[in-house]
């Protein structure tokens, strides 16, 4: 393989390193955050299963992203999910809220304009209208599973210290489901640009497992993530496990689970094709935001609650971030194609 | 592997229930070994059955303490959920202070054998069952917490009834005692072990009143 070739997947690779910093606290940072489960094991939990959600489950959203616009060229993906990359760490500093599936839409779109591609609308308008869908769904869920698992638990009164030990059972197994549905739908984000120009083959390990070209770039992309969580997260975690924890351990993992449902639902083909089987209406596959979908659960609690507490703001900023994030990610992209091509003579779309 | 070590971390949470559960036993041996002790030297003073009720109520406390040790070391070593643990030890530390003050009013007894007369009997002996009562209602809403948490709220109520009417009885009891004719080293003895007593009731309270915010940090 081409040194280039791995210098221009380093793009996707450190938009994967920078989603495992951050994402990974979604789904285990109340358990880490509160030291009910040690950081080494969520991380290893957590890295097993994004990266098998990644491979097993991650075609279904990159095929909606190829959709939006097919990138030609290795160096036009490269300058997609670095404006991505570089996006998220700029809007990260600011402290605004930013999404990597937003970001690699509008840099997509940006190379779809340099190129002169078209752009999708039908698939650019599903995708924004699932970022709205996604907190909306995901605050539903929770707060329909909340009273349900309280009524439970009031029923059953099982003794404290059992609910303790099952609630870290619980967030474990969560979290280990929330891993897979964040790799299965977010590797579109980090690999989903590259698979028109996949620089791997099929690879066939004994009889049974045999992982083609595709699945090998979700299977680097997953590594890269799993890095991120390994070198970065546990900062991530303590914070948002020390915000997230004022809901009590119960609720913390309804919050859990109602994200990773939602980030599953919107990545699962198998769940796609048996709706359709039974004739209901499919959810379009998308790539959506992780910490939108935990924001989104936390307020659905917050309303059952009373809505006392909730800080509006941030769901303002949220708003603001579905436009900020990809106008801003396609103009990065537009300047880093115009370099690219221009400075560097790189062929950026064929 | 997993399964045997799951099932064997469930054996130790039970193991653990059982612990509390009998530390909890303890404090309410403690109070009804206390009051007996108490109304035997209230009708005879310092005799055989005060000293083995003394006796009684000494290894209650050292069994109790025990208990209390061992379940700390297993929580930490469980590594319970950090903020509930916080609770959990905090409040059996506290629960456990009160078979200290049990123990050591019976000590004092003992040793200082207050002459309370015929007439302050009654109320000192009323003190001490509601304060005893006040001591076994926080035990239920400790019970409560771990098992039924919608009925910590009442049980605690009923402390704070119950620490009242220990107010109620220990207010007017020292006022009784200094409008009398003793003299004043024996009115300062006396209100001394009023006090103490009542002090039972008001150190419920106030654990019952952590324990209320306990409570509300559990609630789903």
């Amino acid at each position: 393989m081409e040194l280039s070739i791995l210098v221009f997947l380093a793009g996707g690779l450190f938009l994967g390193w920078a989603l495992g910093a951050n994402d990974a606290a979604n789904v285990f940072g109340t358990a880490v955050g509160t030291r009910m489960i040690d950081f080494v094991t969520a991380a290893t939990v957590c890295s097993i299963f994004v990266i098998l959600g990644a491979v097993i489950s991650g075609a279904g959203t990159t095929e909606t992203l190829g959709k939006l616009g097919t990138i030609t060229a290795l160096p036009g993906a490269f300058s997609a999910a670095v404006s991505a990359a570089i996006t998220v760490y700029i809007m990260t500093h600011w402290g605004l809220p930013v999404s990597t599936s937003q970001a690699i839409v509008g840099a997509i779109v940006g190379w779809n304009l340099f190129s002169g591609s078209t752009t999708d609308m039908g698939t650019l308008a599903t995708i924004v209208s699932t970022w709205l869908f996604c907190p909306l769904l995901a605050g539903l869920l929770a707060a329909g599973l909340l009273p349900i698992i309280s009524w439970t638990l009031r029923k059953t009164k099982p003794h404290l210290l059992r609910l303790d030990q099952a609630t870290r059972w619980a967030l474990l197994l969560a979290g280990a489901f929330g891993a897979y549905s964040l790799g299965a739908n977010n590797i579109a984000n980090v690999m989903g640009v590259f698979v028109p120009t996949s620089p791997f083959g099929t690879i066939q390990w004994g009889t049974f497992l045999t992982l083609n070209s595709v699945q090998l770039l979700f299977l680097l992309g997953g590594v890269a993530i799993a890095v991120g969580v390994f070198t970065y997260s546990r900062r991530v975690m303590m914070t948002v496990g020390n915000d997230l924890f004022q809901l009590s351990p119960v609720a913390a993992w309804v919050v859990v689970i109602a994200h990773s449902v939602v980030l599953f639902v919107f990545a699962s083909k198998g769940l796609s094709s048996l709706l359709a089987g039974a004739n209901l209406p499919q959810l379009p596959l998308v790539p959506v935001s992780s910490s939108q979908a935990v924001v989104g659960a936390i307020l659905g609690i917050g309303l059952l609650k009373g809505g006392a507490g909730i800080r509006w703001r941030v769901l303002g900023g949220i708003g603001i971030g579905w436009v900020t994030t990809p106008v801003c990610a396609g103009l990065v992209c537009l300047v880093i194609l115009f370099v690219l091509k221009n400075v560097f003579g790189q062929t950026v779309y064929l | 592997m997993f399964f045997k070590n799951n099932s064997s971390l469930l054996g130790r949470t039970r193991k653990l229930e059982a612990q509390v559960d009998q530390f909890l036993d303890k404090v309410n041996q403690c109070g009804k070994a206390f009051s007996a002790a108490f109304q035997i030297y209230l009708e005879n003073g310092v005799v055989e059955d005060f000293d083995r009720y003394l006796g009684e109520v000494q290894t209650i406390e050292h069994e109790a303490d025990d208990l209390r040790r061992n379940i700390e070391l297993e929580l930490y070593r469980r590594t319970l959920i950090p903020d509930l643990r916080g609770d959990v030890l905090q409040l059996l530390e506290n629960i456990d202070d009160l078979t200290n003050i049990y123990k050591a009013d019976l000590f004092r007894i003992s040793v200082q054998q207050p002459d309370i007369l015929e007439e302050f009997r009654a109320d000192f002996l009323e003190l001490a069952r509601t304060a005893v009562a006040c001591v076994d209602s926080l035990v239920a809403a400790a019970r409560s917490f771990f098992t039924d948490i919608d009925a910590v709220r009442d049980n605690i109520r009923e402390v704070v009834r119950l620490e009242s009417d220990a107010d109620r009885i220990s207010s007017p009891l020292q006022r009784k005692i200094f409008s009398s004719d003793l003299d004043l080293a024996h009115k300062t003895n006396l209100r001394y072990f009023v006090e103490r007593i009542d002090e039972l009731a008001n150190q419920a309270e106030d654990v019952a009143d952590q324990l209320a915010i306990y409570a509300i940090k559990r609630r789903i």
